[in-house]
């Protein structure tokens, strides 16, 4: 049910290419990485990664003490790229707190440093005497929506949804629904992460994690090529301003994209290995929903995050339903899995890819295997036109999330 | 350590945990109205004096009262008299 047009007007990211948009989509378009060795890795029992994508400096002293206080990185990146957003939407402070903007963000746990912090303490004499009470808003698990709300003084709907890798792109889709059956006429939507060794733990102990890239870490992480052997774990958050379209002409803000389409289907089959056929199911929804042929997407931004079978199953998913004329591409190979951020970063810069009309290639793409090379594989920068983009974006427990994204 | 050097030590922490300016930090300063800091700092505050001087604070009832900062100076010269 679209009762109304949705828009985006407004992104922001936080990203291992920098801070900012343009500092994200400068970096995808010289090919630069945002992967080097990861500190804290090493001394871990048991851990094979070395290689990561951290977020450089940021200045989180742009966001006052009181409402700093409660975030942990993954808020305060948030909230960075929210004020990124805002700033480009050209949102008034009246339409941000009037309570017809929402917000729809989330991560996939709470603060895993504030957690190790906490455990820390409470641990070796099982006492809380030394816990802070900020400590709990940085764990809870809508610890980025609550601060971001609490910082931007909303008094709208807030929806903090969390599906691991599927968070970024479920909660546009969310927000974007929130506007179109009209509930809201605005949200702050997206997804953001800090990265802890944990993180990175959690893929190498399901055999998931990449473990090359010692002596090059920028060629640690290789979507759909021969060579990948896993995820590269990294942080940042994405956040875009959504509006129904009558409301962003009537305020006369600037359209960057359509979100004409979504879809988020569950893959019951298995909880971590994701199958072509729900895939498939979930893309077609979302062009179903869109109201477009398959033969209408220009351009599929993947999830492919480098797994053995998670590329091979959206490869052959992707080569089922389009066939291979639309070009293909993953941007894990050069910002790794930005985690709950990596829907919305990857959408933020596909967006920017319509706005160009050039299409990123997936970094160290050279030797596609066999089994994903039934796609139209974007191995160099093309200036290509594209209308009608499709956003991928799947998750552990099988919950996978397509949108459909149209050129302004 | 003298009363002075005391209160220099609690000034110090206060400004470094909340990021406040030393400047700030007078006797008559009242915690919320002057100071801006509410009853979720008043907790932090708690842990943060604690650890710099070793004494317990939580759960007294007179530390509830404090409003200004020289009502928290002369709680914490007096704790740290009956701790010596």
């Amino acid at each position: 049910m679209h009762l109304q047009r949705v828009v985006v007007t407004g992104m922001g990211a936080i990203s291992p290419l920098g801070n900012g948009v343009k500092e994200l989509w400068s970096g995808l378009v010289a090919g630069r990485s945002g992967l080097s060795r990861m500190e804290g890795l090493e001394g871990v029992k048991g851990l094979r990664p070395r290689i990561a994508g951290r977020v450089p400096e940021f200045n989180a002293k742009a966001i006052p003490r009181k409402a700093r206080r409660t975030m942990s990185n993954l808020s305060i990146f948030a909230a960075l790229a929210a004020l990124e957003a805002i700033e480009q939407a050209g949102l008034d402070e009246a339409t941000l707190t009037g309570g017809r903007t929402g917000l729809s963000v989330g991560s996939t746990t709470g603060s895993s440093q504030a957690l190790e912090q906490f455990f820390k303490l409470y641990l070796p004499e099982n006492s809380l005497e030394a816990i802070r009470g900020t400590e709990f808003f940085k764990i809870m698990n809508h610890s980025a929506a609550a601060n971001l709300a609490q910082f931007l003084n909303l008094s709208g709907r807030v929806v903090a949804a969390s599906a691991a890798c599927s968070t970024g792109c479920l909660n546009i889709g969310l927000a974007a629904e929130a506007i179109a059956i009209g509930k809201q006429d605005a949200m702050l939507c997206g997804g953001t992460d800090e990265l802890h060794p944990l993180t990175v733990g959690t893929f190498d102990i399901i055999e998931a994690a990449s473990i090359s890239g010692s002596d090059d870490p920028a060629k640690a992480s290789c979507p759909f090529d021969a060579k990948r052997d896993g995820i590269v774990c990294s942080e940042g958050a994405g956040i875009l301003l959504l509006e129904s379209y009558d409301h962003a002409k009537a305020r006369g803000a600037g359209i960057l994209a359509e979100i004409t389409g979504f879809s988020s289907l569950c893959d019951s089959s298995n909880m971590a290995s994701p199958s072509a056929e729900a895939i498939n199911r979930c893309m077609a929804e979302a062009l179903k929903d869109a109201e477009i042929s398959e033969s209408e997407i220009d351009y599929v931004n993947a999830h492919a995050t480098g797994t053995l079978q998670g590329d091979a199953s959206e490869a052959q998913a992707v080569a089922d339903l389009l066939g291979n004329t639309a070009p293909v591409s993953s941007l894990k190979g050069h910002l790794g899995h930005t985690m709950a951020a990596s829907g919305a970063i990857e959408t933020i810069a596909t967006i920017r890819m319509m706005q160009e009309s050039t299409v990123i290639p997936t970094a160290n793409l050279t030797s596609p295997a066999a089994e994903c090379a039934v796609l139209n594989n974007v191995l160099h920068l093309q200036e290509r036109p594209i209308t009608y983009a499709l956003k991928n974006n799947f998750a552990l427990g099988g919950i996978n999330t397509s949108l459909v994204l149209r050129r302004a | 350590m003298t009363d002075a050097e005391i209160i220099e030590r609690i000034n110090s922490a206060l400004a470094e945990e909340f990021e406040l300016e030393l400047g700030e930090l007078v006797p008559e300063a009242i915690f919320k109205d002057d100071l801006d800091l509410d009853s979720l700092d008043a907790v932090d505050m708690v842990i943060v004096l604690e650890q710099e001087f070793g004494i317990k604070i939580k759960k007294d009832e007179a530390f509830k009262a404090i409003s200004t900062l020289g009502d928290l100076h002369k709680f914490i010269l007096t704790k740290k008299d009956e701790a010596a």
